[in-house]
């Protein structure tokens, strides 16, 4: 099926001037930067003290906060996308323009995945300006690192949402299910991961642990951004656990992108049906 | 009930025509003449899970035609709308749009000659309502200076800059209008386009549709009220549960249905048993008597002779009326 790029950005640009003009935007941004300069300050609070730290401690710990936030804003951004429009009845209007399903779950997604990237860069972007005006190059590629990956961590729940959003029948259970994914990802998946390990005494399944991490796009974005930084990998003992080859950057890109086109994937096949 | 409506059945005797008004509009009988159809749905049956929507519909318009569906609400209407703009594929049967099938890959070119205001039409609250109109201008590829016009077509100039969120349920009902004019279609759905507007909006409704007639758009409307768009439409279907009972212009659905005439009868003193002896050899379906009151109930065909029967009773009538079956009655008898 041809795609028609025109139809696509006019979609995504209703979506993305909608999320700028309600302040959705400017809001999210301004909770990413509240929260992040409290952690930065407060994150080496466990170890006795306080104030800004080097650059790979106050890292891990925005990996902490982004890895619970992040997810819970994606999901509730695209949750009712697709089916918000069903619910309220303005769907089949959009459908009746000269646009295929696919264009306007593609703009839909696209639109949607601007205005969060655009906040979580600008929220972290602004953080970052206070955190690094001291730091090395060595630093700001890190933390570049670590605001690209939020960006693709936002995407691979955003992609979720929107699934959400076409298979939910209507908003009140896609919300359900959009609490209950990041409920699974973001809380319960890890607890069973250890669970299992624990329980089999870590004989069983040890090869099998990282592959199964990468099931899941929070536990990627945390390897991502806690291996390459020596002095916290040891801290979370990744490296018994999570095998060099298998932590390249790269690699582990890679499978956020697989992460984003995924779910879209198969919201595309339901929605064009 | 059905049987009324078989095709076999003659057209009525012209006395029949006496009392009749209704004017049959122009181009009518230019389209019976074998215009080129625009829409034609085939056997066409669509089912939501175990309820049968809409069941075996066959249904021809024409081009530059004023078609109107006429049907309760529930009774597959707008299913048969979605149906037709591709929205939703039929369970059986096809539906072709301009000669291109509604189930087509390329009929997302179709839609772009194709205006549709849906029932109960939803639009963005936080827009204003030119930039409602653009965003749906994008969409169909049509220029953004085209919106402004519009909205002075549909009576809302100087509401442009006004979010939707403020609008009353006429307003947006008229900027409905106004995006399924967008880019001059040359059909145009309208799923009960006048619900929410006061009589003056509906005025001004119609005649816009008139001016689309005469630049040769087609125009599909649906309504529950017959008595609106009667003498509006070209030719109409009456659809109820899910299939058409009947399809022609008004003049002929009403001969079709073929519903007894009423007389109402006010009676000097109780003469019931003289009227009854009046009538007695005539063919009216049933006599009622209530006091002074007879309701007296013929065919179409008798009804210039219990005319003249009633008039022969002379000074023991003080009253007659006539009720001729109205198109709701039309409507109701073929419907139900």
């Amino acid at each position: 099926m041809m795609l028609e790029p025109g139809q696509i950005t006019a979609i995504a640009g209703k979506e993305f001037r909608d999320r700028i003009r309600n302040r959705w935007v400017l809001a999210v941004a301004l909770v990413f930067t509240a929260f992040a300069l409290v952690i930065a300050y407060f994150g080496a609070a466990q170890q006795g003290t306080v104030g800004f730290a080097s650059i790979e401690v106050t890292i891990a710990s925005l990996v902490s906060l982004v890895i619970y936030l992040i997810p819970l804003i994606a999901l509730i951004l695209g949750f009712d996308a697709i089916v918000g429009e069903r619910e309220r009845g303005s769907l089949d209007l959009l459908l009746s323009m000269p646009i295929t399903r696919l264009e306007l779950l593609l703009g839909k997604y696209l639109g949607l995945a601007a205005a969060l990237a655009l906040s979580t860069v600008a929220g972290f972007g602004l953080v970052g300006m206070v955190l690094l005006t001291g730091f090395d190059f060595n630093a700001l590629f890190h933390y570049a690192g670590f605001v690209l990956s939020s960006v693709l961590l936002g995407m691979s729940f955003l992609s979720m949402a929107v699934a959400v959003s076409v298979f939910a029948v209507d908003r009140t259970r896609a919300s359900g299910l959009a609490i209950a994914l990041w409920f699974f990802f973001v809380l319960v998946f890890d607890l069973l991961l250890l669970g299992a390990l624990v329980a089999t005494g870590g004989h069983a399944g040890g090869e099998i642990f990282p592959w199964l991490m990468l099931a899941n796009p929070a536990d990627v974005f945390r390897v991502l951004n806690v291996f390459s930084l020596d002095e916290v990998r040891s801290l979370y003992g990744l490296s018994t656990v999570f095998p060099d080859g298998l932590a390249a950057p790269w690699k582990l890109a890679l499978v956020m992108v697989l992460w984003i086109a995924v779910p879209l994937g198969i919201a595309a096949r339901r929605f064009g049906r | 009930m059905e049987s009324v409506l078989l095709p076999t059945l003659e057209p009525a005797a012209d006395h029949g025509r006496i009392a009749r008004t209704t004017v049959e509009p122009p181009a009518a009988a230019a389209i019976a003449a074998g215009a080129d159809p625009i829409i034609q749905v085939r056997s066409v049956v669509r089912d939501f899970g175990a309820v049968r929507a809409v069941d075996g519909v066959d249904l021809t318009v024409h081009s530059g035609e004023l078609f109107g569906l006429i049907g309760h609400n529930g009774a597959g209407k707008s299913t048969l709308f979605r149906m037709m703009l591709g929205l939703l594929a039929p369970s059986s049967g096809e539906i072709e749009i301009d000669g291109c099938r509604s189930s087509a890959r390329n009929f997302r070119n179709v839609r772009r000659r194709i205006g549709f205001l849906p029932e109960n039409v939803v639009l963005y609250d936080n827009l204003s309502a030119l930039e409602t109109l653009q965003f749906f201008a994008r969409l169909k590829g049509v220029p953004a200076n085209a919106c402004a016009p519009l909205l002075e077509r549909v009576g809302l100039e100087g509401c442009g800059r006004r979010r939707v969120r403020e609008f009353s349920k006429g307003m947006r009902q008229r900027l409905g209008f106004a995006q399924a004019m967008l880019g001059d279609p040359r059909l145009l759905f309208l799923d009960e386009p006048t619900s929410g507007l006061d009589p003056e909006a509906i005025r001004h409704f119609y005649a816009t549709l008139r001016e689309l007639r005469a630049d040769g758009v087609t125009v599909v409307l649906s309504s529950h009220i017959l008595a609106e768009i009667q003498e509006r439409v070209d030719r109409l279907a009456v659809i109820a549960r899910g299939r058409v009972q009947a399809v022609g212009s008004v003049s002929e659905l009403r001969d079709r249905a073929d519903l007894p005439i009423r007389f109402e009868v006010r009676v000097a003193t109780q003469h019931f048993a003289a009227i009854r002896d009046a009538l007695g050899h005539l063919p009216v379906l049933s006599i009622e008597a209530r006091g002074r009151h007879v309701a007296v109930q013929c065919r179409k065909d008798a009804k210039l002779a219990v005319i003249a029967a009633l008039a022969r009773l002379g000074d023991h009538i003080e009253d007659i009326s006539v009720r001729e079956p109205s198109l709701e009655d039309v409507f109701f008898g073929i419907s139900e």
